[in-house]
């Protein structure tokens, strides 16, 4: 009994790890579960084992019309915050300049700002302007609220590096352009790749956000989010659990290609 | 004619951007906020009259609202740290080769929708899940009593959701912590709780100071959990705001209720940064 205790005692920390996890994974597992749920329209209820809308996952009205508008969107969103970020993290992290903290704040208010406030706002600016809430404005709305992040992100590589790599690169008479090129943009690219994904990944789940700016345009989140008042199509399960998977495989091939450049 | 400096040029495309679509649109709102509507004109018609009156009109009416929103929002922030925060230190401490890949772990239940998972919650804790029968049949819960279109639904679901805005700033505070300034704390007789009040709490303030602020920021502005999970008795402002923008274009008081929530989120995060003495957020 006591080792039995003290083995508790010992791990503990390790066993609340494991709920944690558990808990965290539990909305996962279910909506994966019910990606296999025999239902005809709303799944809420288990009727049996299919792999029908595995096989079939645009069978739902609308459903991949509404994921081909997120990809869009979330490609697009990602590429101008990565670049625009990217861009004032290097200024941020490599230069001294006047109106440093002026700059700061401007980055860290958006992130302070609640989304109905970024979202709500913005479509107000475009009701002003008459432009039609759609598929721009809400690549705009989304490069909006993923620049900060970005910056972040990739500011905390750039202050990571030993500034002694670049002094060298420059001893060995490599110019400017030459040490950038070869020697830190390589080493911060792991942490411009990390504020990609990041994007992606908040754009693609958003919904605050568009739902004020994306007008009659239907996005993944959005039909989710109208669907389920008459309960969600099981191809709906069918994505979101693809969207995990592939996620997942994706961050462990970037480690495994990190790992085997480390080697070599 | 003068060259711009290299900073500029880096900050110039990024800035604009934020400057027109940030900035700008916040002056706007400013402006539709204190707008009334124009005397026989159409419904979703405004005219700046510059009535200030529409704050205290906004506030007054939607007051219960308002303080659901800051209720909620506290309470997910303190339950997501205290769940989040062991989690952390397990994944700093004793995370040893799984270290990244548990990190993943944290992040993955993202790309499944937050809707998704949402709504799976409902119908886990929802008449048809099996979590209210099983504990009405051991006489846990009477047998009138839901788990969810409650508050408790609301701030459980807000608490899930932004779980991992509070664990990843927490992990990275506390893996800086040398472990080493844990022993030499066992060394001079500390016991494990005095360590971690004396040692590994005070070097995880940011972390904390982070967490919270990115959990604590997007809850108060959060409508879909209360839409999803509530009930008509659970609205926070969120909803509110929302209503008024699209089922009621009553856009001056959606603006003049985005604006005080706005400024009560920044006056609390200033009192707590300033408490909490943390200064470089970005």
């Amino acid at each position: 009994m006591k080792t039995v205790s003290r083995w508790f005692q010992r791990n503990l920390i390790r066993i609340y790890a494991v709920v944690a996890f558990t808990y965290l994974f539990i909305p996962v597992a279910y909506t994966f579960a019910f990606s296999f749920n025999d239902s005809a329209k709303s799944n809420l209820v288990w009727k049996g084992f299919t792999f029908a809308n595995w096989q079939n996952p645009c069978g739902a009205p609308e459903i991949c019309s509404a994921l081909g508008n997120s990809i869009k969107i979330g490609f697009l969103a990602t590429l101008f915050s990565t670049i625009l970020g990217t861009m004032i993290a290097f200024a941020l992290g490599r230069h001294k300049f006047k109106g440093r903290s002026t700059t700061n704040l401007l980055i860290f208010l958006p992130m302070a700002t609640p989304e109905i406030v970024l979202g709500a706002s913005l479509l107000s600016l475009f009701l002003v302007f008459k432009i039609n809430p759609g598929f721009w404005p809400t690549v705009i709305a989304h490069v909006l609220f993923c620049i900060s992040f970005v910056v972040v992100t990739v500011k905390a590589r750039i202050a990571s590096l030993d500034p002694r790599l670049e002094q060298a690169a420059m001893d060995l008479y490599a110019n400017e352009r030459e040490t950038f090129r070869r020697v830190t943009l390589p080493l911060v690219a792991p942490g411009i790749a990390a504020a990609a994904l990041l994007a992606f990944s908040l754009s693609f789940d958003d919904f605050i956000i568009t739902n004020f700016n994306s007008g009659t345009m239907t996005t993944f989140p959005k039909f989710v989010y109208t669907s389920a008042a008459r309960g969600i199509p099981a191809q709906a399960n069918v994505i979101g659990s693809s969207m995990f998977f592939l996620a997942l495989a994706i961050v462990v091939i970037g480690q495994f290609v990190g790992r085997k450049r480390k080697v070599s | 004619m003068k060259k711009i400096s290299t900073p500029y040029l880096l900050l110039i495309p990024g800035m604009g951007f934020l400057f027109t679509f940030f900035l700008l649109p916040l002056f706007n709102l400013a402006q539709t906020s204190t707008q009334t509507p124009v005397g026989g004109g159409d419904t979703g018609q405004y005219e700046q009259t510059f009535h200030f009156k529409n704050y205290i009109d906004a506030f007054v009416e939607n007051r219960e609202q308002f303080g659901r929103s800051f209720i909620y929002a506290t309470i997910a922030t303190v339950l997501a740290l205290a769940i989040a925060y062991p989690l952390a230190y397990a994944i700093a401490f004793k995370g040893g080769k799984l270290k990244n890949f548990m990190l993943v772990l944290v992040v993955a239940p993202f790309f499944t929708s937050f809707l998704l998972r949402t709504i799976a919650w409902k119908q886990i804790l929802g008449e048809e899940g099996f979590v209210v029968p099983t504990l009405r049949n051991l006489h846990i819960i009477s047998q009138s009593t839901t788990l969810t279109s409650s508050a408790f639904a609301v701030v459980a679901g807000m608490t899930y959701n932004f779980l991992p805005f509070m664990t990843l700033p927490l992990y990275a505070s506390i893996d800086r912590i040398d472990p080493r300034t844990l022993e030499a704390s066992g060394d001079l007789y500390a016991n494990g709780f005095t360590t971690f009040r004396k040692v590994t709490l005070p070097l995880s303030m940011p972390g904390v100071v982070a967490g919270t602020l990115l959990t604590f920021i997007p809850a108060a502005g959060d409508y879909v959990n209360a839409a999803i999970l509530g009930s008509p008795q659970t609205k926070m402002l969120g909803n509110v705001i929302e209503s008024r923008y699209f089922k009621i274009v009553d856009y001056p008081t959606a603006a003049a209720l985005s604006f005080t929530l706005m400024a009560a989120i920044l006056v609390l995060v200033t009192i707590y940064v300033r408490k909490a003495g943390t200064e470089e957020l970005v």
